[in-house]
């Protein structure tokens, strides 16, 4: 398969034709209608950093409400489900989902396989457009009569279309299930682009396995999310004609207020199936993604190849598969059949073998490598140790008789937040360290950026930590406020009050954050072509930050894999992909 | 969610199958330069598939999930007593085939295109158009019929299922018949059969093939074919 090659001979770039680039000739086509994937994602990004922080200030004022209750007089207990269904639905999908696949799969993807743009650049701003007016149907539900739906971000039926349920007879429910029909569709555009890049745009020498694992984590995550985005869609409009047509696809028999409602019959277990079988594999659409790019960060900035690296994208692959197979574990307490339990616990406690795998590689890519504290780093470590915490929190959850009893206190909320919250985010700020001067040409501040690590860091643990226990105790998830409970002690009053002050102090660090990226666009240092020393094509553009067409008259011809860190004998601890040559030493188990 | 799983597990299949060549086994850093990498080493003989092909068949796998997401629940929400609730309008069968007859015509269209030969390929492709339309009145009157013999939306669930993933199916062939006529005024403005052209009538035929399978299962299980089907399997495994 290997076709040795000496250090002089060059390949000229023949084989891939070139794509037609679609050439903007205004400034709306170039910066605003743009089919440039680059554009793309940062009208991605931005929409989502927008929207998500949104979700932030939700997040405050629930907490206060749970350390003060009362303190906010329009938070009565309608509100606060409002809030956390909200708080909820933009965090998991119009932020993570939208952020990882819509902004780093757009500007990465074409970049990192050596291609000029997306295979399908005018789906890929369809999706962009249908994705923003998803977000403004959503927030429209904000003013909307009612307000936003109250139903929890997994909208069960039937309390999610009945009347006292905020927003449940009134526009909040068909709002926010159009705003996810709209997203699904406008997914699916991108998707196709994503995956199909990946597939047929890979410049010469690209072979699947001298992909970075990003692109590793992007496509699976992507391929998942084109399969599991259907089942929400079917939900969704299955509800939608519940709620407006008065069919009883999910809705029981129900006497409401002393009145029986007209539907009979449906099924409420139904529509969780449906749910969790989107609503599982969309934590690995969020984690995958996270796991590529945290496998890519921990390379360059220690220096070293990546630890197994075959196995490292094998992983990828198999827990992609076998996220499919384990959605019933959200599903212990709906009362259905045990057996069933027994066999969702198997799986999921299967699928943490490849998880585990991939942190034993991570870890060990660290061990002896020449480690540099760099922002992206510090963000990679902190993700490893926080995603094995809440992974640890997981395997406690995923037995059906330990779950039982915790399924609806606090700790559950205290895991996911660390598994699928903190630590996908965490990658987030890793990653914008780490390609902002790419995307820009200028460095982030980084003092402003080490104040962020640290603040963030440490205060999600402060904020999480003391929920497990909280949790433990036996405190409820999704209630407004406790009021007086023989069981809870008073020390959680004072654990509560303790986490929404770090809860506030972590999130004033993320405008700290936002201004820094908004300051250094103009103030940070130059950063060239490659600050970083990095390997992967995206740092050899000629021009920084990447022209329309990204590579100039000639696409880049690939000799190596994306891991040619720190090699006997090389001049310099790092070799690009595109450059060609070997080096005398190099042996067998580089 | 059986009859989801069982989809998944053909998308895998496939996945597995198309991997197999794609060097998954391979130790890449061990292999510095060109080539390595099946694709590559068979460029010279083998051209490379058109991005838009895989497109569509990624697409139609997007589709497939989707129908078949829409069965898994048919299947777990209706129960035995009323799985043949809804009786199946005898037009049905009419827009059966009807539907086969324009997937008849784009295959026509495809071989028109092979050819080269504009002006039939245009007529191909205007009967596959109005073959089309037809199919979708018909359903719209089939609609209307069970509307008359007093099976409404929200009546039972069997019937719910049939208005709305009948109508999800009408949706996807409407979108088929946009690409279709965008290709069709392709043939007007371009003098001779381009390689665009006919690529893009081939992309629509493929569509038009797969909607019809997609009808076909569909009409198995309202017309309860498809439920008789299951319940011999499940006596062959019990």
């Amino acid at each position: 398969m290997v076709e040795a090659s000496g250090a002089g001979d060059i390949i000229p770039p023949a084989a891939v034709e070139d794509v037609e680039l679609y050439h903007p000739h205004s400034w709306w086509t170039r910066y605003v209608f743009s089919q440039d994937a680059k554009v793309i994602a940062i009208q991605y990004s931005c929409t989502a950093i927008a929207i998500g922080m949104v979700a932030l200030v939700l997040s405050w004022l629930m907490r206060i409400q749970l350390a003060f209750p009362g303190a906010l007089t329009f938070l009565d207990a309608e509100r606060y489900y409002q809030f956390i269904t909200m708080h909820g639905m933009i965090m998991v999908i119009y932020l993570l989902t939208a952020l990882f696949l819509g902004g780093f799969g757009n500007y990465l993807i074409p970049l990192m396989v050596g291609a000029r743009d997306m295979v399908f650049p005018y789906a890929n701003m369809l999706s962009y457009w249908l994705y923003l007016l998803a977000v403004a149907v959503l927030v429209a539900s904000f003013f909307a009569s009612g307000g936003p739906t109250g139903a929890g971000w997994t909208l069960y039926p039937p309390q999610a279309i009945l009347s006292n349920t905020p927003g449940g007879q009134d526009w909040g429910i068909v709002l926010m299930l159009v705003s996810l029909i709209i997203f699904i569709i406008g997914f699916t555009m991108g998707g196709l682009n994503y995956a199909v890049t990946v597939l047929q745009g890979r410049t010469r020498g690209m072979t699947l396995m001298r992909m970075p694992l990003t692109v590793w984590g992007i496509f699976t995550a992507t391929v998942m999310a084109l399969l599991a985005f259907p089942a929400l869609f079917v939900a969704c409009v299955m509800m939608l004609f519940d709620r407006l047509a008065g069919t009883s696809f999910f809705m029981p028999a129900i006497v409401e207020m002393g009145e029986q409602l007209q539907h009979g019959g449906g099924s409420p277990i139904l529509f969780q199936h449906l749910f969790w079988f989107f609503g599982h594999p969309e934590v690995y659409i969020v984690a995958l993604p996270a796991f590529g790019i945290v496998s890519d960060l921990i390379s360059t900035h220690a220096r070293k190849n990546i630890f197994g690296y075959r196995m490292m994208v094998w992983a990828i692959v198999i827990i992609g598969a076998l996220s499919f197979v384990v959605w019933a574990h959200h599903m212990y307490v709906s009362g259905m059949n045990p057996y069933f339990g027994f066999f969702f616990a198997t799986t999921t406690l299967i699928i943490a073998v490849p998880t585990a795998l991939k942190v034993y590689n991570w870890t060990l890519t660290l061990w002896r490598g020449n480690i540099h504290l760099t922002l992206p780093m510090l963000f990679a470590l902190a993700f490893i140790v926080t995603f094995v915490n809440g992974g640890l929190t997981g395997l406690f959850l995923g037995n059906v008789v330990v779950d039982v009893p915790l399924s609806d206190t606090m700790f559950v909320v205290a895991h996911f937040h660390m598994v699928m919250g903190v630590a996908p985010i965490l990658v987030i700020f890793g990653a914008i360290y780490h390609w902002y001067p790419k995307i820009t040409g200028r460095m982030l501040n980084e003092g402003m950026g080490q104040l962020h690590f640290w603040i963030t860091f440490l205060g999600a643990y402060l904020i999480f930590f003391p929920m497990h226990y909280v949790g433990l105790v036996g405190v409820p998830r999704r209630y407004n406020e406790i009021g007086e409970t023989s069981f809870v002690p008073a020390s959680v009053h004072d654990l509560n009050i303790f986490i929404t002050i770090m809860a506030l102090v972590v999130g004033a660090a993320q405008i700290l954050f936002l201004f820094n990226l908004a300051w250094s666009l103009r103030h940070g240092r130059e950063a060239g072509g490659n600050p970083w020393r990095a390997t992967t094509l995206e740092w050899q553009t000629p021009q920084t930050p990447p022209a329309h067409g990204n590579w100039g008259k000639d696409l880049p011809v690939v000799y190596r894999w994306a891991y040619d860190y720190s090699v006997p004998g090389a001049p310099e601890d790092f070799i690009p992909q595109n450059q060609p040559g070997t080096y005398p030493t190099r042996e067998a188990g580089a | 969610m059986s009859a989801m799983l069982l989809f998944l597990c053909v998308i895998a299949a496939i996945a597995l199958w198309w991997s197999a060549g794609q060097g998954l086994l391979s130790k890449p850093w061990l292999e510095v330069g060109i080539a390595s990498g099946p694709r590559d080493a068979h460029d010279a003989d083998r051209p490379k598939l058109p991005a838009q092909k895989v497109g569509l068949g990624v697409f139609l796998a997007v589709v497939g999930a989707l129908f078949t997401l829409f069965i898994s629940a048919y299947l777990m929400r209706v129960n035995t007593q009323d799985w043949w609730a809804t009786p199946v309008p005898r037009l049905l069968y009419v827009n059966t085939a009807i539907l086969f007859a324009s997937s008849l015509c784009l295959h026509w269209a495809k071989v028109e295109a092979v050819r080269g030969r504009r002006e039939q390929l245009r007529t191909a492709m205007l009967a596959g158009l109005m073959t089309a339309l037809a199919f979708v009145t018909g359903q719209v009157f089939a609609w209307r019929q069970l509307v008359a013999a007093g099976y409404l939306l929200a009546d039972d669930a069997a019937t719910s299922f049939f208005y709305v993933i009948t109508g999800m199916h009408g949706l996807h062939i409407l979108g088929g018949m946009v690409a279709l006529a965008r290709a069709a005024r392709l043939v007007r403005t371009e003098a001779i059969v381009t390689p665009r052209l006919r690529l893009s009538v081939e992309l629509c035929a493929t569509y038009w093939h797969f909607m019809l399978a997609v009808w076909l299962v569909l009409l198995a299980l309202f017309a309860g074919w498809a439920g008789s089907f299951v319940a011999f399997c499940r006596q062959l495994i019990t």
